[in-house]
């Protein structure tokens, strides 16, 4: 064990690791909403079989974690599934960022329960008071006398907020639901929760062959007592807005989009990557956001 | 009477408990084991992951640990073996030292979120090298700073006084004494001990998910400024925020293997190297 | 003369490297406590410090109102900590005990290094075990819907603290003079009764150590309860309710939390207060081992 030896073996590991230092390659980092994440990387993926030059770095985080990290300049493209608070809007502008937003998905944001609930639909008011915590047991919705087991996401999730807002009317979230990592753990906790309810993208309700996932079922949801209850699944209800918890899906730049974000952004409202969005349980872009979009290119 | 029966009731009840231990550990390896062994492959080590990582490997997982290790190494390694040798060797033994040695010894404990922390507002923020290797290199190596020093000191400390006496007395100055009487035979404890830090420092997840660890890169990271994949995140990922968790159950679990059989190996390496000094000291 | 000059010129030269490295080593460790404190400090302007400390309601992204109480994490800390101390004390030191008294040498040269090996497993794996084994397990035992709780929590906890107890529980055991033993069986005590009855009360001092390291592996844990104890932020109402700790908080936050703003700064503060909890509790430990090793000498 010569300490010499030690020594010129260190510095060999060492200039083997420093190489390129800082050479940085340019790949356009997209991070943000956890719903969209699988979306984003199907697109990116796609995307990328035809520009190879371009190369797209797919992070997930939840939308507060990609719309905090393009106010750190820390991503070049945030993906979120709620629209910017004012607050952060401000802050963007305070560090010289202005955000450009563009919708590149719609949303019908599920409230999925195990499918032994006898449970199947429920009207807006009810799913805010469950979430609330002011109703604990299923039997007060006409369902047994089970109690209430509330799956949720974090404060970093986009879908958190959106649902905070139009499903509780920007009241707390109660302090037992069970704030989860990411779609994929709601829906994997629901289905082996008899007693469980949680609310997901459409997108990850579906099987790849674009079936309903085995042990969830789908709520149908009113807007109010009285009113016919839609499905997500239902794209005439969601386009209309008859279901009442559509939402748009974003993407922002940090200022005017250009060169390979550019790019990628004309991918995602393309024919093409549109095409991937019903693919992946998601509903294509209407014509109003087109024009929205087509504006804050400039 | 009474004595042999309740002798040999708690005796059975102790017997209980090691085998409850090894009931645990067995029932890991095994679930593990057999769950990731049928997916590891050629492929699943040599290739990246494909079609939104459902599919594929997870090679530049496996490329990315290693590469945010040496990082680690060259921090944690080479300050390790000088602080302790300057500690053990040549600093008086006052207070202050005692003080400090405490201080290091603790600071092993420290939560690893913590390191995190400082991660993040150090290097990524303040020196501005941004979430990449190096970033979380450095914070690995700092979490594994103390634990270095401390398996450092113990080797020294290991060497009976007679031998640096020895060389003192022969006219040898203090480093040439530390060189030829000391180290060589301090060594081998050294770098176990340290071998044994950097494998902790591989499995860590929490240090480099703000400070560079990325969920899904489609090339390699080519320079120290850039992202990486690495393999305990990527189980964390696989594990709880991948889009369709049940049906890359597999593939978490083969990630688990390999990580599990990376860290077997290097604590292993270390065991039979400490096994062999041990036998050869008994002699 | 020339030769004496440049070989005392080299050692101080070696001399000085040395202390600087062992000074930026020692700087750089002390450092992580202020930079924690600095960060914490601009917290406490927006947050009233009885709040931070006594409120039950971490909300900081609340659309009413936006809350800094860090009671409940704390208690659920705690609470899965002990449930883990509750599990792995008993049994460690049953382990440490049936190796330093009862097995065989061979036992033992296999055992050792097998618990070593134990010690080693990262914690995310072991989150991981707790979500696919431990979990469902877990449910259909107490008959409940779901398995992230705190529990579950306390039962990976305990197995990432045990080989702490255990290597250094048997090392107090072994530590006792055997004159101690000798003593008690001469008199006609069974060797359970010395075991016991002497050898465990006079390692006592070096359990309690262990028995701390143990506890400060737990408290510190992040990834293994950020997977396994279903994050529910609320105050813990029963060891079957999922909890949420302050590890786990952090861990989820820090990523969507904007730099330099109250949350930040909060998340920083909850930190310093890991630091100091785990920094105490290893410092004691570490006393109280100091101590012991100096009566025993």
């Amino acid at each position: 064990m010569n300490f010499r030896k030690v020594l010129i073996g260190f510095i060999c590991l060492s200039l083997l690791a420093a190489g390129p230092v800082f050479a940085k390659k340019k790949m356009i980092q997209v991070k943000g909403s956890d719903t969209m994440v699988n979306l984003v990387q199907v697109l990116a993926e796609a995307y990328m079989e035809k520009n190879r030059q371009n190369p797209i770095a797919v992070l997930g985080g939840g939308s507060g974690t990609g719309i905090a990290a393009l106010i750190n300049g820390t991503c070049d493209i945030a993906s979120h599934s709620r629209p910017m608070k004012n607050k952060e809007i401000e802050m963007a502008k305070d560090r010289g960022v202005i955000p450009h937003r563009f919708i590149i998905a719609v949303d019908g944001l599920s409230v999925i329960v195990n499918e032994k609930n006898p449970v199947s639909k429920m009207v807006m008011d009810q799913i805010g008071a469950i979430y609330r915590g002011e109703i604990t047991n299923w039997k007060e919705v006409g369902g047994a006398d089970w109690p209430v087991s509330l799956y949720g996401r974090q404060s970093n999730s986009g879908t958190y907020v959106f649902f905070q807002e139009h499903v509780l009317g920007n009241q707390n979230y109660s302090q037992d639901m069970k704030q989860m990592n990411g779609n994929a753990q709601i829906i994997e906790g629901v289905s082996k929760d008899k007693y469980g309810i949680g609310y997901v993208g459409v997108g990850y309700t579906l099987d790849s062959d674009g079936t309903v996932r085995k042990g969830i079922k789908i709520i149908m949801v009113a807007k109010n007592a009285g009113a016919t209850a839609y499905s997500p699944l239902d794209k005439a209800a969601v386009d209309s807005g008859d279901y009442p918890v559509a939402r748009p899906l974003f993407q922002s730049s940090a200022g005017t989009p250009q060169g390979a974000v550019l790019d990628f952004i004309k991918f995602a409202i393309s024919e093409e990557g549109q095409e991937i969005v019903e693919r992946e349980g998601f509903f294509p872009i209407g014509s109003s956001h087109q024009e929205e979009n087509k504006k804050n290119m400039k | 009477m009474k004595k042999k029966i309740t002798q040999f009731l708690g005796f059975f009840f102790l017997r209980v408990c090691l085998y409850t231990v090894l009931a645990v550990l067995l029932l890991f390896l095994f679930d593990i084991g057999s769950k990731g062994g049928k997916v590891i492959s050629w492929e699943f080590l040599s290739q990246a992951p494909r079609r939104g990582m459902t599919e594929g490997g997870i090679f530049p997982a496996i490329m990315g640990t290693f590469l945010v290790t040496i990082i680690t190494a060259i921090l944690a390694v080479p300050m390790g073996m000088f602080t302790a040798i300057y500690l053990n060797e040549y600093a008086k033994q006052t207070r202050l030292t005692r003080i400090i040695r405490l201080s290091i010894r603790n600071l092993s404990g420290v939560p690893s979120i913590v390191y995190g922390l400082f991660g993040v507002i150090l290097f990524v923020n303040v020196l501005r090298f941004g979430t990449s290797i190096l970033s979380a290199g450095l914070t690995l190596g700092l979490l594994t700073l103390p634990w270095t020093i401390t398996a450092s000191e113990e080797a020294l400390k290991a060497i009976p006084n007679s031998y640096r006496e020895g060389a003192l007395a022969l006219g040898a100055t203090q480093w040439q004494s530390i060189r030829t009487n000391v180290l060589p035979y301090a060594l081998p404890g050294m770098l176990t001990g340290m071998v044994l830090g950097l494998s902790r420092a591989a499995g860590e997840t929490a240090p480099i998910m703000f400070t560079g660890a990325a969920f899904y890169l489609p090339f390699l990271p080519k320079s120290l400024g850039d992202q990486f994949m690495a393999l305990p995140y990527h189980l964390y990922v696989m594990a709880t925020q991948h889009h369709a968790i049940s049906q890359v159950r597999p593939l978490a679990y083969g990630t688990a293997l390999v990580l599990l059989l990376l860290i077997l190996i290097m604590n292993l390496a270390v065991i039979i190297v400490r096994y062999r000094l041990r036998r050869v000291k008994r002699e | 003369m020339k030769r004496t000059s440049w070989i005392k010129l080299k050692e101080s030269a070696i001399r000085a490297f040395l202390f600087t490295n062992g000074i930026l080593a020692v700087v750089i460790l002390v450092g992580i406590f202020f930079f924690l404190l600095y960060t914490s400090i601009p917290a406490f302007r927006e947050v009233n410090i009885k709040e931070f400390f006594l409120s039950k309601n971490w909300d900081p992204t609340s659309p009413v109102k936006a809350e800094f109480g860090i009671l409940s994490m704390v208690v659920s800390t705690l609470m899965v900590t002990l449930g883990a101390l509750a599990i792995a004390v008993p049994i460690g030191i049953g382990v440490a005990s049936y190796l330093s008294d009862v097995a065989h040498w061979r036992v033992r040269e296999v055992v050792k290094p097998i618990v070593e090996v134990l010690a080693g497993i990262p914690s995310v794996v072991v989150g991981f075990l707790g979500i696919v084994l431990f979990g469902p397990a877990i449910a259909e035992v107490f008959g409940l819907s779901n398995g992230l709780n705190a529990i579950n929590g306390s039962i990976l906890l305990a197995i990432m603290a045990m080989p702490t107890i255990i290597s250094i529980s048997e090392d107090s055991l072994n530590a006792v003079p055997r004159a101690y033993s000798e003593a008690s069986l001469a008199l006609g005590a069974s060797r359970w009764q010395t075991l016991i009855r002497v050898k465990i009360p006079a390692a006592l001092s070096g359990i309690i150590a262990a028995v701390m390291l143990g506890m400060g592996r737990a408290i510190g844990e992040t990834m293994t309860v950020l997977m396994a104890t279903g994050n529910a932020p609320a105050f813990p109402k029963s060891f079957l309710s999922s909890i949420r700790t302050m590890t786990a908080t952090i861990a989820i936050e820090l990523g969507e939390v904007p730099y330099y703003t109250t949350h930040y700064y909060a998340l920083f503060a909850i930190g310093l207060v890991l630091f100091v909890i785990t920094f105490v509790v290893n410092l004691i430990s570490d006393i109280i081992l100091h101590k012991y090793q100096e009566r025993e000498l």
